[in-house]
């Protein structure tokens, strides 16, 4: 670990290796400070990605992914189930990853670019000269050392800490973070190849309960449910417990993941003066579906594309790095939230009864695409008086 | 006062995000609070495995 590097990077998730990849690639020095004393661990995610997304950033590898998906299922209130499938039957849909050592890949990867690597290194505090941010202190085991950087990418996740230093607000609404706990279970049966979703208000209120196959007889069991309708006696935990009781009772917990998933609008601004934000931090969470991955590498790449632009221009002002903030919102992605931001509020509001008459419509859909746009799509499609419901909604999704 | 019940809490970070003071942080496996917090509850009532615990002070 040097003392001074072109773009310092905070957090050794999706986000940060990808942002250190890309600067490094971009010729500049780049350090990635991982808090954690290992990449990659603890895992708090349900680990699912698309088909296209993940390809679009690497290839798909044995050593990490745990499981390919086929299809997936939707779980009405009322137990009604529908299924979801490709038109072209049997293909592969999307990846159940096994974080541990997908993070540990990317950030492999950063670290082949030539990027620095420091773990169990802590970003302490800002430093300012002048009233302007020129790197971080780094906390390693109590010895604190100053890091200096023309950039600073923090990409320190849900429980983000830099961008507040920097006087950003970055406090997540509480009916809009997802109170969630995970359960990596074996010896359970489960249709190994789709992702289950669960809703309803006695399941999971304002949120989902999902079961994300990890391989033979095992699978990620988990749930979010709004911070507003958490407290003592029906805590995430709670909702959880009650389910594997039920479902699972002689299935084995290997691993117990608490957790906090953002489901607001993402950052107002997500850039300042020799800043940018990026992934978890940004806010950046797909809201309707809590999935996050994805968002990550892509914002965390684009913020070290800026960050390589802008000082070579020799300058890294807010106004010079706002092509980041204008970039992504303007991108598949950034529309992608703004959209499904909406039909979240939309469907966290219909009661149980409405919620089983939409899915009630469709035993079995057949998605020409496999996504959330499409499933909603044709949602709309067998429910033609959702169109009156969701209004201009409805019209942006034609 | 805030009381981090440390044998319940999975250092997860779910109570740093809606903290609007600022007051906690994750430090690795260990949630400090500093002396800013209000005792507000927001963080003791979102916390998955109820961990946190606001109690009043006589």
């Amino acid at each position: 670990m040097k003392n001074k590097y072109d773009v310092l990077v905070i957090g050794g998730g999706p986000a940060g290796a990808l942002a250190g990849k890309t600067a490094a690639e971009k010729g500049l020095s780049a350090l990635i400070v991982e808090k954690r004393p290992a990449i990659g661990a603890p895992v708090r995610c349900a680990e699912g990605i698309g088909q296209e997304a993940l390809l679009e950033f690497i290839e798909p590898d044995p050593r990490w992914i745990s499981a390919e998906m086929h299809g997936a299922g939707i779980v009405a209130p009322d137990g009604f189930f529908m299924k979801l499938e490709s038109e072209m039957a049997g293909s592969k849909v999307g990846y159940v990853l096994d974080r541990k050592f997908f993070d540990r890949e990317l950030v492999w990867k950063a670290a082949e670019a030539g990027a620095d690597i420091a773990v169990k290194s802590r970003a302490a505090a800002p430093i300012w000269e002048n009233g302007v941010l020129k790197g971080a202190k780094i906390d390693f085991c109590g010895k604190v050392t100053d890091v200096k950087a023309d950039v600073v990418i923090a990409a320190d996740g849900v429980e983000s800490k830099f961008s507040k230093w920097c006087g950003i607000d970055t406090t997540v609404p509480v009916r809009e973070i997802m109170s969630s706990v995970q359960y990596v279970m074996a010896d359970i049966d489960i249709d190994e190849h789709a992702t289950i979703f669960y809703l309803g208000n006695d399941v999971a209120p304002e949120g989902y309960l999902w079961i994300f196959p990890k391989g033979h007889r095992t699978a990620n069991v988990g749930i979010g449910i709004s911070g507003k309708k958490s407290g003592e006696g029906h805590r995430a935990k709670d909702y959880l417990d009650k389910f594997v009781k039920k479902t699972f009772p002689n299935g084995k917990t290997i691993e117990y993941i608490p957790g906090g998933v953002s489901v607001c609008r993402p950052l107002a601004c997500t850039v300042a003066d020799n800043l940018l934000i990026a992934g978890d931090a940004a806010r950046v969470v797909d809201p309707l579906t809590g999935g996050g991955i994805y968002n990550a590498m892509y914002t965390g790449k684009l913020a070290a594309e800026v960050a390589a632009d802008c000082i070579k221009k020799g300058d890294t002002s807010k106004s010079a790095l706002m092509v980041y903030d204008k970039t992504w919102r303007a991108s598949k992605m950034g529309k992608a939230i703004e959209r499904n931001y909406h039909i979240k509020e939309y469907l966290i509001k219909q009661p149980d009864a409405k919620l089983n008459e939409i899915i009630h419509s469709v035993s079995k859909m057949n998605l020409k695409e496999f996504s959330t746009i499409s499933l909603i799509k044709e949602i709309i499609r067998v429910n033609p008086k959702l169109v009156l419901e969701l209004g201009a909604l409805a019209a942006s999704l034609r | 006062m805030l009381k981090v019940h440390r044998d319940i809490c999975g250092y997860c970070g779910c109570c740093v995000s809606v903290c609007p003071e600022g007051a906690l942080e994750l430090i690795d496996a260990y949630l400090s609070v500093e002396s800013n917090c209000t005792s507000c509850g927001i963080c003791a009532k979102v916390c998955p495995l109820g961990a946190l615990e606001v109690i009043n002070e006589k």
